[in-house]
């Protein structure tokens, strides 16, 4: 029931928010339209780097293929609405136009997210049996070939880019689909599974050693977050209305993990103070644009050296209110 | 049969490039087991101070020696690069999880992407590096020759010959000399060899000294063939490279020049004989064939996970 009301009561506050930053509720209240995209843009990082953080920072397996994932769910759902759009409007005629538009949104989305899906098992399946280096290279192999492989469709304008997407997300959708995004990783993280993805992350011997499916524990995982990532494309391409291959290279999948690791590894909030710092950044240097990028190399570095584990690191923040303190952690092995 | 061969060549050219790039990696994650991401950059470094080189060299004849000494300066101020990544970047985190050494890697290799993609001609009307591509100036006399229908450029045969020679070198460093042999019980156990009284950190720091040395080596040799270079070259030859040697099994030098040159000649063939979109989506192709059926690679061992 309380979490009946707090879902209802969330709708009803991104609804009105929503509202005011259009300018539904008197000007006094609109924000610019600059604005409110970056706005969008940092809920559509939250997304991204909240479902990466789940194969990142929770199981520990280090994917750098997170735009491949990204541009599946992009394509497919943008593919969904260009092409589907008009019948699913018409079978729908009987509601009015709005709520067409937003049922057309999500059937889109969730053949994105299942596409990303099937994609990220057929991917998960073979490259997780590997260790952790290794599977940085493999995904980040399959991310190049997915981009690759979408810019020789022309169905979906191959190298000129996919135009005339409608624009069917906005701030609301963004923001629900990044709170149901932190809800999903929020209860894996806190169920049993979850307690054996951190089991996983921490030491994969002694979780297999104690009956843990490892295996199929990560490709549970890596599915789950590539499925995120594919919505978190999907209302990437229905925001914008525009894709083009250029947007999903692995610089794109970089950006992802520098906000979870500049949050912390394996920190719900972390992820989401990542992910909008980064936007923050990125917007406010945008003078300075040529500078950014070493800047954030850099810090990427100096973290890793000073604070590996990020700003949070495997807190969450409201940890750091409540005076609890976790148990010291184990130091690091050495490397063999 | 004539065409055949002639990709034959053009492969092993190119592989020979990838295979010196591979030697790189395969060494690094010999002795520490860290993919170094920045090897990639180290080799488009390589290059950058070789285009610089010539164009001070420029005026003169083209010639073999001044190719050699463009070649020599680049592979001693990658040597000094890979020294001071080592030193600044690696040495802080190596006893960290591999995690963190794997995205303090990524982070190297931005930083020097990002640093070389600038754009500070302004202050520095010396810098080479700059966001637009450059172009190499021809450093060797230029010659063909055609041996029963297949030609052979002056190019191809130094690139082939030097990458030989050089990986013949390292092959005599590794097995007959004290560093060799301390980099090998290196690799073979670190604390170990730390216990033997062997200077962990020098031997280190060498590796990664000669892994750079090389990746310079391929970065001029391919500006002699292809002279088109620009800040982000680095990425794609070193994921590459880094294919090579896992898949002549990674931590083996001899398994990273095959590697490379399969690499290189499968790339070749696929271009010549199917299409030129697949150019880099094979490499990884292989990649992801030799992980799921022979993950150590073709000439590497199997190494039991202990706890």
């Amino acid at each position: 029931m309380r979490g009946f009301l707090l879902s209802v009561g969330l709708v009803a506050v991104l609804y009105t928010l929503n509202a005011a930053f259009t300018g539904g509720l008197g000007p006094a209240l609109a924000i610019s339209p600059y604005f409110l995209q970056v706005i969008c843009l940092a809920g559509i990082n939250v997304i991204l780097a909240v479902s990466l953080n789940l194969i990142n920072g929770f199981t520990g397996q280090f994917s750098i293929g997170h735009a491949g994932f990204m541009a599946i769910g992009a394509y497919a759902s943008a593919f969904v609405t260009v092409t589907f759009g008009e019948k699913v409007r018409s079978a729908l005629s009987f509601l009015p136009m709005e709520a067409r538009n937003d049922i057309l949104l999500v059937v889109a989305l969730a053949v994105g997210a299942v596409l990303a899906a099937v994609a990220g098992f057929l991917v998960g399946v073979p490259s997780l049996r590997l260790r952790g280096d290794y599977l940085a290279i493999v995904t980040l192999g399959f991310g190049e070939i997915i981009r690759v492989f979408i810019l020789n469709i022309d169905a979906v304008g191959g190298a000129r880019g996919y135009a005339g997407i409608p624009k069917l997300a906005n701030f609301f959708w963004i923001y629900f689909f990044a709170a149901v995004t932190i809800l999903i990783v929020y209860r894996i993280v806190r169920s049993s599974f979850g307690r054996t993805l951190v089991a996983i992350r921490e030491d994969e011997i002694a979780a297999e050693a104690m009956g843990v499916d490892t295996t199929r524990s990560k490709v549970i995982s890596f599915v789950v977050s590539s499925a995120m990532a594919g919505v978190g494309g999907g209302l990437f391409g229905h925001y914008l209305m525009y894709l083009h291959t250029n947007s999903f290279t692995f610089l794109k999948s970089i950006e992802i993990i520098i906000m979870i690791v500049i949050g912390g590894l394996g920190s719900i909030t972390g992820s989401v103070l990542g992910a909008v710092l980064y936007i923050a950044m990125t917007e406010g240097l945008r003078e300075a644009a040529q500078y950014r990028m070493i800047l954030f190399s850099l810090l990427l570095i100096v973290i890793m050296i000073v604070r590996p584990q990020g700003i949070l690191g495997h807190r969450e923040f409201a940890s750091f209110l409540t005076r609890r303190r976790r148990l010291p952690t184990v130091p690091p092995a050495p490397i063999r | 049969m004539t065409t055949f061969l002639q990709q034959l060549v053009n492969g092993l050219s190119l592989g020979s490039i990838y295979a010196l790039i591979a030697l790189g990696y395969t060494m690094v994650y010999g002795v520490l087991r860290l993919i170094n991401f920045a090897h990639g950059d180290v080799y488009m470094v390589g290059a950058y101070v070789g285009y610089y080189l010539s164009r001070k060299l420029q005026g003169r004849e083209p010639s073999f020696v001044s190719a050699l000494l463009v070649m020599l300066g680049a592979m001693v101020a990658c040597a000094i690069l890979g020294l001071i990544i080592e030193r600044l970047a690696y040495r802080p985190v190596r006893r960290a999880s591999r995690l963190t050494l794997l995205i303090t890697a990524i982070g190297v290799s931005l930083f020097i992407e990002n640093v070389a993609q600038l754009d500070v001609r302004r202050y520095l009307p010396d810098w080479i590096f700059g966001p637009d591509p450059k172009f190499f100036p021809s450093l060797a006399p230029h010659y063909e020759f055609v041996v029963s229908g297949v030609h052979l450029t002056s190019e191809q045969l130094t690139v082939i010959g030097v990458s030989f020679l050089l990986m013949i070198l390292l092959r005599f460093f590794i097995m007959k000399t004290k560093t060799g042999k301390a980099m090998r019980a290196l690799s073979f156990n670190l604390d170990a060899a730390k216990l033997m009284g062997i200077s962990t950190d020098w031997i280190i720091a060498v590796t990664f000294a000669l892994g750079s040395a090389l990746a310079a080596a391929g970065g001029v040799l391919i500006g002699m063939q292809i002279p088109k270079i620009d800040p982000l070259m680095g990425i794609i030859y070193g994921l590459k490279a880094f294919v090579a040697a896992v898949l002549g099994g990674i931590g083996n030098v001899p398994g990273a020049v095959l590697g490379g040159m399969l690499i290189g000649t499968s790339e070749v063939m696929v271009v010549g004989y199917l299409s030129s979109t697949y150019r880099d989506a094979i490499a990884f192709g292989i990649l992801i064939l030799v992980l799921l059926l022979r993950p150590q690679g073709i000439l590497g061992r199997v190494q039991k996970e202990k706890v």
